[in-house]
This record gives structure tokens, C-alpha cells and sequence, in this order.
């Protein structure tokens, strides 16, 4: 299994249960929107994913690591755009992106290479030497989701990254994002907004705490429109 | 490049850059001590008799036996002012970036530190120049000496900045870690008068001084700048720095939950 795998994976703050017996799969190459509405578990999902946060109830295999065995392995092959801006303001975008690439153990040559490779994929790769504060909220994200790419990740985790986007913005994010699974990159995309999933996308609909339904969106949805099957499938209590 | 020094190169040099955009920082790290040393001292040197301690061969001034104390004093702020940074870097969310590296993390608070420390010895030989330049001296191989005093005493406190950002959860905080750690620590210490002084008053007070880890750190580059040696200085301050760093290392495992947010 080289995309992303969850088992049985459970979650609490002291009492209060954030995630219960969460499982699915997304297959190498495919974009999975996680869905569900504000508190569902979405990030302590990624909390968990990303091993910001850990349990020993579950599992997680990121391209065929144990996140929790191999943590350096797993991590390595993960991307991650995460919810609030992580860029450094002050740097420019091809500084932010240099930081990041030496975190990976990047350098030289090959991380320059990279670099340009990934905000080109972005159409980034003019806007390189501005200061990350020069630009807008669009450009901020797709330099981020650029250097999350740099490692060549199998599997890139972007929690709700259209967060204060306009509708142009947040189009051309979903559609770039989209078009990165036709490389072989596996996707896991968060949001509560369902015009970002389109019909043949995988999908997992998460709601306090628990996943209830999973698979590819056009099934699950049986030909009512995803908002009304959405809305439904929340509004009774989990 | 090796993985390790390349993250390492990129985390002192962000350091550096950051420190550099905050200008402001740097005069204020200065003003402070300088205020200590051309105010305080000035007001002070008349009620406070010193005799001839080690490693003092003569009589000094007051100016002069604060020197060591208000170096100690800017790697201590350097060191909370890192703290506060990282607070504020998990607030904002670049923290995360940091800790969701391939590279074990234990490696890259080490890196942190060693940027944090070099900014802190950067800001100690300004102050010396600029107390040098007021007349209050070392001796010349004494700058060089006082180095890699300078290097432990950094790590020792950028350590402890590490530890309280683990365990502080939110900015708001921060305030009650000036009342309760930079204060204490400061006033219950070698840096402003000589422990037997604080014998003289209080016999309480003079062995929690000669606990605290930031008197030893003072007294190790006092020693240092005289070019002197202090083995027990040394052997305190490398201890607190060991217990320190297995604390922060402790305090940013993912299973104590210290990143997470709830959504």
C-alpha cells in the first residue's frame, strides 16, 4: 500500500473523544477530500498524521511507513500545507522555500533545482524573490503547497488550505491541487466546503469524531448534489 | 552537504536573518545591561564594599564586577526572548514546520539552540565593546577566553528558554515567566553582588544563590574574562544544561499533545 492507510485510530483530550476508531485508505495517486463540518476531528487528524500530536490506539501508514515505527521514513514522504500560514513574512519565497529544503536535509544544486521545479509547477516561479509579505493570500498558499512539493512527496496533507480565499483563488488552488494526482502524488485535502470535491474524487466524511462514509464521491452521493447528501448525513447526531 | 549541518546552517542563518530584521531588539538587548552598568553602578559603587575575591587580584570598581553578571543577564533575556519566540512560532504555526521534519527532533532543538546562543555571545562582545569603550575593561586575552564560557552558559539558558516554551502554552503567559523565573533567577545570583554579601544577610538566601545554575554560569565567565578557570562553575553549569535539554526534549515529544489544537 503506498498511499495513505488509517486503522482503527482513536483520539482524546483527557475526556473529550476527538477521533473513535477512524479508518480508511486512500490508493497512491488519488485526491481524497476529508470532509466534515467545524470540531468533526479534522485536525487532530492531521495533528495525528503529521505527528504533531500521537496515540498508541491505531495506526498509520504513510507510502508503506508505520508513522508510529518508522517516524523518519514516514515523514520524508509526507507533504503538508497546514491550515494557518507557516511562511516567514520577512524572507522571500525562494528563502522560505531554501528553509525548507534544508529541513529535509536538502542543499546546493540539487535543492535550487527542486526549488524551481516546484514553483514552476505552482506558477510561482516569477514571484521568487519577492518578500513572502508582498504577496496575497492565493500566492501565499500555492508557494506553500510549492514547498511542500520540493522533497517530492508521495503523499501531500492540506488542511482546509482555501481558508480565507476568494472564489478565483480558491478555484485555481483546488484545480492545481488536483491536477498534482495525475503525477502519481497521493492527496488528502480537508475542508467543509463541498465545492472543492469533485465527483470522482475519493472521499471520506468525517463528523464527531467518527468517519461516516467513504469512497468515491459520485457513489456515496448516488446522485443527489454532495451538499444536500452532505447536510443530511450530518444533521443526525453520530 | 550532510542533512544534519545543512538544517543545522539553515537554522542558525534564519536565526540570524531574524534577528537582524528586529533592529530593535538588538539596541534594546543592549540599553538594559548598559543601563545596569552606567546607572545603577554608578549609583551604587558608594554603598557597596568589595573586597579582594577570587578572580580578582585588586580592588575594583563596582562597574567592573557587574561586567560578567550583565553578560550573564543578556544570555538570560536572549534566552527567554528565544522562548518567547518559540511560543509565539507554535501560536503562528511555524513551529510545526520545524517539527514535522524527517530530521529527529532532538537534533533540531539543538539547532535551534546553537542559533539562539550564537545570537546571544553576538550581543555580549557589542556590550563589551561598548563597556570597554566607557572604560571599563578585561583583560585582552580575557575576550577570547570568555568564548567558549560564553558558548556553555548560551546553551545552558537557551535550554531552560526551551523548556518553559514546551511547557507555556499560551503567549499570555509569558508574563509571569519574567516574575518568576528572569527575576529570581537574576537577583538571587552572583551577578550583582558577591555571595558573600548575601551570606552576610541571610544564610537562606546565600544557598539558594549558591543553587542557582545562573551564578555558576556568571561565575564561569567572570573566571573566564580573568582568565581564570572554575571547574565547579563549569561542572554546575554543564549539569543544568544536560537536565535542561532532557526536559525540552521531554516537553516537545508529540505524545505530551504540546502542538495539537482541537478541531
Amino acid at each position: 500500500m503506498k498511499g495513505l492507510n488509517v486503522s482503527n485510530l482513536s483520539y482524546s483530550y483527557g475526556t473529550k473523544q476527538a477521533l473513535r476508531d477512524v479508518s480508511f485508505d486512500v490508493p497512491a495517486g488519488q485526491f481524497c477530500a476529508l470532509l466534515g463540518p467545524n470540531g468533526a476531528g479534522k485536525s487532530t487528524l492531521f495533528g495525528l498524521l503529521t505527528r504533531l500530536l500521537a496515540t498508541s490506539d491505531g495506526r498509520i501508514t504513510i507510502a508503506g511507513h508505520d508513522l508510529h515505527r518508522h517516524p523518519r521514513l514516514a515523514l520524508a514522504q509526507l507533504g503538508i500545507v497546514f491550515q494557518q500560514t507557516t511562511l516567514d513574512l520577512d524572507l522571500s519565497v525562494r528563502q522560505n522555500l531554501k528553509y525548507f529544503a534544508a529541513l529535509h536535509g536538502l542543499s546546493g544544486r540539487d535543492a535550487t533545482r527542486r526549488i524551481d521545479a516546484a514553483l514552476d509547477k505552482l506558477s510561482m516561479l516569477d514571484r521568487a524573490g519577492e518578500k513572502a509579505r508582498a504577496l496575497n493570500g492565493g500566492h501565499r498558499r500555492r508557494t506553500e503547497i510549492a514547498r511542500a512539493l520540493i522533497h517530492d512527496p508521495s503523499v501531500l496533507l492540506l488542511d482546509e488550505p482555501t481558508v480565507g480565499l476568494d472564489a478565483a483563488a480558491r478555484a485555481a488552488i483546488t484545480r492545481h491541487v488536483h491536477q498534482l494526482c495525475d503525477d502519481g502524488t497521493t492527496v488528502l485535502w480537508a475542508t467543509h466546503l463541498t465545492d472543492e470535491v469533485y465527483p470522482d474524487d475519493h472521499l471520506v466524511i468525517l463528523h464527531r469524531a467518527q468517519v461516516l462514509a467513504t469512497g468515491r464521491c459520485a457513489d456515496i452521493c448516488n446522485g443527489v448534489p454532495l451538499p444536500e447528501t452532505f447536510l443530511t448525513m450530518t444533521a443526525t447526531p453520530a | 552537504m550532510n542533512p544534519y549541518f545543512t538544517s543545522l546552517f539553515a537554522i542558525v542563518t534564519r536565526e540570524a536573518l531574524r534577528f537582524i530584521h528586529q533592529r530593535e531588539r538588538f539596541i534594546a538587548a543592549l540599553v538594559r545591561p548598559l543601563v545596569w552598568l552606567l546607572v545603577f553602578a554608578a549609583g551604587f559603587r558608594a554603598a557597596l564594599g568589595l573586597s579582594i575575591i577570587p578572580p580578582y587580584q585588586t580592588y575594583i570598581t563596582y562597574e567592573t564586577y557587574i561586567v560578567p553578571g550583565l553578560c550573564g543577564m543578556i544570555m538570560l533575556f536572549n534566552g527567554m526572548q528565544s522562548s518567547l519566540s518559540l511560543v509565539y512560532d507554535r501560536e503562528m504555526g511555524s513551529m510545526k514546520l520545524l517539527l514535522t521534519s524527517p530530521l529527529p527532533r532532538w537534533w533540531l532543538l539543538f539547532s535551534k539552540l546553537v542559533g539562539s546562543t550564537a545570537i546571544s555571545i553576538l550581543q555580549v562582545y557589542a556590550f563589551l565593546a561598548i563597556a570597554a569603550a566607557f572604560g571599563v575593561t578585561m583583560p585582552p586575552a580575557g575576550y577570547v577566553a570568555v568564548l567558549p564560557a560564553l558558548v556553555v552558559a548560551g546553551i545552558m539558558l537557551g535550554a531552560l528558554g526551551l523548556v518553559l516554551s514546551s511547557f507555556i502554552k499560551q503567549l499570555e503567559n509569558f508574563a509571569g515567566v519574567m516574575n518568576f523565573v528572569i527575576f529570581p533567577m537574576f537577583f538571587l545570583s552572583s551577578a550583582l553582588y558577591p555571595l558573600w554579601k548575601m551570606a552576610e544577610s541571610s544564610e537562606l538566601l546565600y544557598t539558594i544563590c549558591a543553587l542557582n545554575p545562573f551564578t555558576h554560569a556568571v561565575e564561569l565567565i567572570r573566571f573566564a574574562l580573568y582568565l581564570h578557570f572554575n571547574g565547579t562553575a563549569l561542572i554546575w553549569t554543564v549539569l543544568a544544561t544536560v537536565v535542561f535539554t532532557v526536559l525540552a526534549i521531554w516537553g516537545y515529544t508529540p505524545s505530551r499533545n504540546g502542538t495539537g489544537k482541537k478541531g
